[in-house]
């Protein structure tokens, strides 16, 4: 499904990613974790397009991210994307952010849009909010809109970049229950998170980055029983205690 | 002080007050939406488009910011006739009054653009909007949103700044209180009952626009 | 009439800028002057003054320049006082300047925080003491790019003493063209002056406020 084959940036002088190559299948679920500054938001922003690379090739459902013919709305509109700071558009209410790219990407006509940007604020538990804006809702409530209006997309994959480091500690569990869910429904997943907790239950692999690159790519249980390096170790002590 | 005020004879001017009211409003209307729009280009423009232009704009922002707006009027009206380009008073004293709003407007509007965070338009295009769409949809509503007391005031400025057109004989408030003045020999009445008028209209714009601004960007307030 | 040379006409021109120069100069000390006092008496006088001193600067913020001035020159001869455009137009541009200035200012000081007030209390200064010595010194530094970047929009008005016959850049433009009806030559060199006084300031303006915005990071 997302293929990334040794892609490698710079800011400048300053390298960021480091020949990354791994590929996320139909249906699995990868967290990516690692240090800040490791270049795991810039990896997942680089998948749709966000950033711009210098080396590699990046292939989304065998589309190129970055060939000159590629019309990158057009395959944007089918990956899902999660921000940390959740970005749901302050000037709209509720339910107008999920129905705004509907209408203008997919030309779907508004009580469709509607209909369904219900749907799925029903299924996040927030159909009461619909009408409000985003301001009134707390940092949970907004990150679980911030889902339903990259589902309104009906994407063939998601990205989630830090879901929940923006939130405050007894929101983070309404928004990972929404996100295993959608792991359990078979949605493909790539999730740059440090909640090992989530990545235990419902992750296929876990992706280990430091300095731009990829230390491991491993299935979930041996890189938790037993980490190669010694980077990734001492990253899980810190993380796990 | 022995003077005697005397208001009671402006009532008999009602219809040349009304259709100064009308003339100063209207021009201050035609070019606040022209100048606004005007600004919201340019401003666009200044961000994005290529260097030559946006050296253009910003040599046109300086010289419209560091001249008098009278000796702009000025200029279209007895300047540019010389280089056969023609227009009436009204005409002139609308492309002088919006060339001089758009000026502002490009740096007010481009400042607000700027104060979008970065992320908004990520977020609009992760969802595969365009990005023009992503600037009209997303990233303009809310830099509008951001500057419209700033856009406010500036209308007001040049509302009052219109005053001066009467000096090429444009009908409107000021022309008024001179035709009315240049009547009944009460010229102190006569001016302050103006700029009475001139404050009310300065207040009832703010109050209007205020509620029309709050109605507009309802929920966003941060 | 067609001996006029560019020269000449700019020569004209230019002399009578010194009569801008020092109409802005006066509006600006006068309105200074006006303006620091009004904003101290805001500061610290009773409700009532301040009402007062607000509704003056709206008053006078509200409405426009061109009315005022024309209050000031055919209004005040009609109670009984003759004035000389040179009166007129220094008294209502410095009352006009002082109207904005003090809300200009006001705006600086009340930009510093609460608790240096409260501080300054703490350390037993009076209330004099607290706005001389802690707060005016701070406000002065946020408040010098704004001030002079107002000092453009004082220049510019003076443009408008014109219309009641004060012999400035503007008026001597229009003097001129009626002489020599060469328009687009003489308003282009007056809009050029104007922008030869103006645009230093704003360029400085743009220096302090960056300044500033340096220093506030820090």
């Amino acid at each position: 499904m997302i293929s990334i084959e040794n892609v490698s940036k710079w800011y400048g002088q300053f390298q960021v990613l480091n020949a990354c190559s791994t590929a996320v299948r139909k249906g699995e679920v990868v967290v990516v974790c690692g240090p800040s500054g490791s270049g795991k938001s810039t990896l997942i922003k680089t998948v749709n397009g966000l950033e711009a690379f210098q080396q590699g090739e990046i292939r989304i459902g065998g589309t190129s991210v970055d060939a000159p013919n590629t019309d990158l709305s057009k395959l944007r509109s089918h990956v899902g994307m999660v921000f940390q700071h959740f970005e749901l558009f302050p000037h709209l209410s509720i339910l107008d952010n999920l129905t705004l790219a509907q209408l203008k990407v997919l030309g779907r006509n508004k009580d469709e849009a509607a209909d369904k940007g219900l749907r799925l604020l029903e299924r996040v538990g927030l159909k009461a909010h619909a009408g409000k804006f985003p301001i009134q809702l707390s940092g949970g409530q907004q990150q679980r809109v911030a889902i339903a209006r990259s589902l309104a997309m009906d994407p063939v994959a998601m990205l989630f970049d830090e879901p929940t480091s923006a939130l405050d500690p007894e929101m983070i569990n309404e928004v990972l229950d929404v996100m295993v869910e959608l792991a359990q429904e078979g949605m493909t997943m790539m999730c740059v998170t440090h909640e090992m907790g989530f990545a235990k239950k419902v992750a296929h692999r876990v992706i280990f980055m430091d300095h731009g690159q990829i230390v491991e790519d491993e299935r979930k249980d041996e890189f938790f029983a037993n980490p190669k390096s010694e980077r990734a170790r001492d990253f899980l002590a810190k993380i796990l205690h | 002080m022995s003077y005697a005020f005397d208001f009671s004879d402006l009532s008999q001017y009602a219809d040349v007050l009304l259709h100064g009211v009308v003339v100063t409003l209207g021009l201050t209307g035609v070019s606040t939406v022209l100048g606004g729009a005007l600004g919201v280009v340019g401003a666009a423009l200044v961000l994005r488009g290529p260097a030559w232009l946006r050296w253009l704009i910003a040599a046109y922002i300086e010289l419209i910011r560091n001249t008098p707006f009278i000796v702009q009027l000025f200029f279209v009206f007895f300047g540019l006739p010389s280089l056969g380009i023609q227009m009436g008073e009204i005409e002139a004293a609308l492309l002088a009054m919006t060339v001089n709003l758009a000026a502002y407007a490009i740096e007010i509007v481009r400042a607000g653009i700027e104060s979008v965070k970065h992320g908004q338009y990520q977020a609009a295009l992760s969802l595969g909007l365009s990005g023009r769409q992503a600037f009209r949809y997303v990233v303009l509503p809310q830099a509008l949103a951001a500057v419209f007391p700033a856009l406010l005031s500036q209308v007001m400025i040049v509302m009052l700044g219109s005053a001066v057109v009467s000096q090429i004989s444009v009908q409107d408030l000021t022309y008024a209180a001179n035709f009315i003045q240049s009547r009944n020999f009460r010229s102190f009445e006569c001016y302050i009952a103006i700029t009475a008028i001139y404050l009310v209209m300065a207040i009832l714009l703010r109050r209007l626009c205020n509620g029309l601004g709050s109605g507009l960007f309802a929920g966003q307030k941060r | 009439m067609n001996d006029f040379t560019i020269w000449d006409m700019a020569q004209g021109l230019l002399l009578s800028a010194r009569w801008t120069v020092l109409l802005s100069l006066i509006a600006f000390v006068g309105g200074g002057l006006v303006g620091g006092l009004l904003l101290v008496l805001r500061l610290s006088a009773g409700a009532k003054v301040q009402a007062m001193i607000r509704l003056y600067s709206e008053i006078f913020q509200g409405t426009p320049l061109l009315m005022q001035l024309f209050l000031g020159f055919f209004g005040l001869p009609m109670l009984g006082i003759e004035v000389s455009p040179w009166l007129a137009a220094s008294v209502t541009l410095t009352l006009y300047t002082g109207a904005y200035l003090v809300d200009i200012w006001r705006g600086c000081v009340e930009a510093i925080p609460r608790g240096q007030w409260q501080a300054a209390a703490s350390l037993g200064m009076s209330h004099g003491q607290q706005l001389r010595l802690v707060i005016w010194p701070q406000a002065m530094r946020i408040a010098t790019a704004p001030t002079v970047g107002f000092l453009v929009q004082v220049v510019k008005s003076t443009a408008l003493a014109s219309i009641i016959g004060f012999t400035e850049l503007t008026k001597a433009g229009s003097m001129l063209t009626n002489a020599v009806f060469q328009p687009f030559i003489i308003y282009s060199m007056v809009a050029a002056l104007y922008f030869a006084m103006c645009f230093p300031l704003t360029w400085y303006s743009r220096v302090l406020e960056r300044k500033q915005g340096l220093a506030l990071k820090r």
